[in-house]
């Protein structure tokens, strides 16, 4: 089943609603082939560390992106190609980190998923799962002090993420605070290689949200329009004053943990239950199905944003790698105060 | 009037949210109680909004300040006791270190831990944990042992453009007096030379400053000049300032509250080893608590850690040497 939200509105609506279902699927389809050549790009040995693909997730991505807007706080996980497209990350910025062009926002000093630009409210993940929640709240809690009103912040996990102490004491942090919090779990059914009968007990990780004293709501994952619905609905609740909103999304990762892991331990059951549909061929479904894009539409889509990734990989390629005695190797601002610092010879 | 190394940190707090409106003060028990210490007594009062009770969540409270100082604030947070720093841990030194060098955004933040032992606090209420914080990159350490560097240096702290672990003692909160608050300070990164004297090199920091200069009082009797350097900060270590006096006196101790593997003193002692070892007339020695947790009663206490007393057979084995 598709969600059916849309044939309920009127005609004004649905060409609104047709312009966002339109621009999340570019979007999706875009991240799709983003993560595509990236695979590939690690399958040929030009990535160094690993490659961590969205593969089933774009839908959901998509629509946290989509539902923010400029001023608000954005903390992807690593499934989150689609949402950082639609936050207005550059494909460049991917790229870069992803090959460790020091041209890109992490100058090669980190790389893949660990990514962002935090001025503009897209913050830099570190590996410490649950760890990004309490800095969204960080720069909410700081925008109220300054009188800023309206902004929204999101922070992405996935189901074995919600097992960490501090995911728990973040969330429950933004409850006491009230922050305007929304908090996207991506129930993949996979920690890596754990199930999530190894990981928590409930029947859902939305019977969670009670607990916290927060607003909380379950959507299928694999379905574009329930997604954009969902999390458009909880990014307004908790920029109108509502609170920290949770959302769970039910769906299956369609790849391993990583691109070095082939997810064999994935039970045939799941991949062939609706959660194992693949959202993007879902969402191209309800398309052909509405009349709102035609074959010919499809592939000039595809063919465009292909393109667009080609054309930044081949600029990436051609630019130096990191240049390890330009390096300051200063960790601190305070260039006065670090231990062995030297500037680098001709600075 | 005098004022005590607790009512330093007080009236630097006060000054930086008087004088920076990003400041803020983030902490169990911070808000109208003031403290588990009073180190912020009558600050929420006097700075409505600005000096905010946390729920008893290290790890949440130091990812907010990192968001916070994300947006331009400069936080301060209250760890309650600096043992309890472990479950904020990663939010240290995984978050705030990493993220000027990774991204450019600079983390101000100022983490205050109230450190080291005072009598009957035991294994959970007695730790120094200067050295762990030292040893990541990213990190300024500051470990004050004075009244004026209590409040100075608080104060650069909340200034600087990095996250500061400021490790004040809480044997001194109450002890330790001055006359008045200074008008002007040392830079950090500089080691202040706290007593001069030409036989012997004795370097400490924070609290253990108070029974080395109780130690080069008692030699001095005795015909023995010891000079005493204050580290004043561990991260930045001022080799330079050791290292010039070690070639003045020719024998080094030094001396940490700390455990002994690995750490502050032991990091003296390699810099001093491998950059100045010629000046040396003797080994360089040091003295630390003993490898055990930190020892809940007072008889066990008084020994787990140096004093002036251990410190004094220390210094004279070395003189002898």
């Amino acid at each position: 089943m598709v969600h059916t939200l849309f044939n309920h509105h009127s005609v004004d609506e649905i060409a609104s609603l047709r312009g966002l279902y339109t621009k999340a699927y570019r979007l999706m389809l875009l991240a799709r082939i983003m993560d595509e050549k990236f695979a590939s790009l690690y399958r040929m040995g030009k990535i160094h560390g690993g490659v961590f693909l969205g593969r089933g997730q774009e839908a959901l991505s998509v629509a946290v992106g989509l539902a923010l807007r400029k001023g608000d706080i954005f903390a992807p996980l690593i499934r989150d190609t689609a949402g950082r497209l639609a936050f207005g990350e550059p494909v460049l910025d991917a790229v870069r980190t992803y090959l460790g062009s020091p041209l890109g926002p992490m100058r090669a000093r980190d790389g893949n998923v660990h990514r962002g630009r935090p001025r503009e409210g897209l913050l830099v993940m570190i590996s410490h799962l649950g760890a990004m929640i309490a800095v969204v709240n960080g720069a909410l809690f700081a925008n109220r002090m300054k009188g800023i009103k309206g902004t929204v912040g999101a922070a992405c996990i996935g189901d074995g993420g919600t097992s960490t102490g501090a995911f728990h004491e973040a969330v429950n942090q933004a409850a006491v605070e009230k922050l305007p919090l929304v908090l996207i779990v991506a129930d993949n059914h996979y920690a890596y290689s754990t199930p999530t009968e190894r990981q928590f007990a409930c029947a859902s990780l939305v019977d969670k949200v009670a607990g916290y004293g927060i607003e909380g709501k379950a959507v299928d994952g694999t379905d574009l329009g329930a997604c954009l619905e969902v999390l458009g609905e909880a990014v307004s609740r908790a920029r109108d004053g509502a609170g920290p909103q949770m959302i769970v999304a039910r769906l299956l990762r369609l790849c391993g943990h990583g691109e070095h892991d082939d997810a064999s331990y994935v039970d045939p059951a799941l991949k062939n239950s609706p959660l194992g549909r693949d959202c993007l061929k879902v969402a191209e479904a309800y398309l052909l199905a509405h009349g709102w894009a035609d074959g010919g539409a499809l592939a000039a889509w595809r063919e465009e944003a292909a393109q667009q990734v080609e054309t930044c990989v081949a600029k990436v390629q051609r630019e130096p790698g990191p240049d390890p005695y330009k390096e300051d190797w200063c960790a601190l601002a305070s260039k006065h105060l670090s231990e062995g610092y030297e500037p680098a010879s001709g600075q | 009037m005098s004022i005590t190394y607790l009512d330093a940190i007080r009236e630097a707090q006060a000054r930086a949210l008087q004088e920076d409106p990003r400041v803020f003060i983030y902490g169990q028990d911070v808000g109208s109680f003031g403290g588990a210490f009073k180190a912020t007594k009558n600050l929420a009062q006097t700075f409505p909004g600005r000096v905010i009770d946390s729920p008893i969540s290290e790890d949440a409270m130091l990812g907010l300040a990192v968001g916070a100082a994300i947006q331009g604030m400069r936080p301060i947070i209250e760890i309650q006791f600096a043992d309890f720093s472990t479950p904020g841990f990663n939010q240290i030194v995984n978050q705030a270190a990493t993220l000027h060098w990774r991204t450019r955004v600079p983390c101000p933040i100022t983490v205050r831990l109230p450190c080291g032992g005072t009598s009957g606090s035991g294994p959970f209420h007695s730790q120094s944990m200067e050295a762990i914080y030292a040893h990541y990159p990213g990190l300024v350490v500051m470990t004050p042992a004075t009244v004026e560097d209590a409040y100075s240096m608080l104060l650069e702290a909340v200034s600087i453009d990095d996250p500061v672990i400021f490790c004040e003692h809480k044997y001194l909160y109450y002890h330790l007096k001055a006359e008045r608050l200074p008008d002007e300070a040392m830079p950090t990164g500089k080691a202040r030379i706290a007593r001069p004297g030409r036989d012997m090199t004795l370097v400490a920091y924070s609290a253990m400053l108070h029974e080395a200069l109780a130690v080069a009082e008692e030699l001095a009797s005795e015909g023995t000049e010891i000079e005493v350097v204050d580290l004043r900060s561990v991260k930045p270590l001022d080799t330079d300032t050791v290292i010039a006096s070690v070639a003045r006196t020719g024998r080094l101790l030094c001396v940490g509250e700390a455990w002994p593997w690995g750490g502050v003193t032991a990091e003296v002692i390699a810099r001093v080893a491998t950059e100045g070892f010629a000046l040396l007339d003797a080994p360089p020695q040091r003295l630390n608590a003993k490898d055990t947790p930190v020892p809940y009663h007072p008889n066990l206490w008084a020994v787990h850690r140096p004093t002036a007393r251990s410190i004094a057979a220390a210094a004279r084995r070395l003189l002898r040497s």
